[in-house]
């Protein structure tokens, strides 16, 4: 893992994977959009409400594993001192909490439609809500000072705590009576016909790869800034 | 209840704020990666 701790190294696999990620994942997300969007059946239930679910599922995904990744990043920075680690952190909060608002927005939109009501306090939905405050606190504190090293290691600890829920949005829908529905898709199999499927799995891959892309990016200007501001340090001393 | 409304906006949402994501990230990367550049060509 230290072989990647190099950020002359992580630049050079960074800046042609980029590009690489951003243009198929913009390919496969617009391909399952129109597939989703015109040549999907109606459902018997939702009717064309059941198009929503090619932006708010993989939205949920990313928001979920974007929590996640800052979960994993800060773990490396805590015990390793990886020093990409917390560099990757941070680059993941601000799309993983637009991720998140992507969610909770097309979700709320879907809910009016098919349980008559934009918003209900159920375990789904509310632990959802409660992700989406802990990235802005994430946020908060890891540019709350300008000086990275201790605030970063506050913003490393918090990123663990608040790991804790992950699994709770996870299995709101089986420990609470939930206007949510169950999950369709677990280890063990999917309920959803292959017509909804199969462009659902290409828009979690499409906005996935957009994500992965969006994260090289800001780790690219963060680094970018830290190299700025190691030569302003020397270029003042000397 | 038509359901066409509900789809474009959810749709119309997600393509906002991703295009607004992907484009202020690009912008940033650019930016700090040009002055970074500068800085090292000028020291």
């Amino acid at each position: 893992m230290h072989r990647f701790a190099n950020p002359a190294r992580f630049l050079r696999i960074a800046k042609p994977l980029t590009p690489a990620l951003f243009w198929l994942g913009l390919l496969l997300t617009l391909i399952a959009c129109i597939w989703g969007l015109f040549f999907t059946p109606t459902e018997r239930l939702m009717g064309d409400t059941v198009k929503i679910l090619f932006v708010h599922v993989p939205s949920a995904w990313l928001g979920m594993g974007g929590w996640t990744g800052i979960a994993i990043a800060s773990i490396v920075q805590l015990v390793w001192r990886h020093p990409l680690a917390g560099v990757a952190a941070r680059a993941i909060a601000v799309p993983g909490a637009t991720f998140a608002a992507i969610c909770l927005i097309t979700g709320s939109i879907w809910g009016r439609p098919t349980w008559g009501t934009w918003w209900v306090w159920d375990g789904r939905l509310t632990s959802m809500l409660v992700l989406f405050f802990l990235y802005l606190g994430y946020i908060a504190l890891s540019n709350a000072s300008s000086e990275k090293g201790d605030t970063s290691r506050v913003a490393a600890v918090f990123g663990v705590i608040g790991a804790v829920n992950i699994p709770i949005i996870n299995r709101s829908v089986v420990w609470w009576e939930s206007q949510h529905q169950k999950a369709s898709i677990t280890l063990g199999g999917s309920s959803i016909d292959t017509a909804y499927l199969v462009p659902l799995f290409i828009a979690v891959v499409g906005f996935s790869l957009l994500f992965g892309a969006l994260v090289l990016m800001r780790m690219r200007t963060a680094l970018a800034e830290m190299r700025i501001e190691a030569r302003m340090r020397r270029m003042a001393q000397g | 209840m038509p359901h066409a409304p509900f789809i474009i906006a959810s749709f119309a949402v997600t393509g906002v704020f991703m295009t607004w994501l992907i484009v202020s990230s690009y912008l940033s990367m650019r930016r700090a990666e040009a002055s970074a550049d500068a800085l090292r060509e000028q020291s």
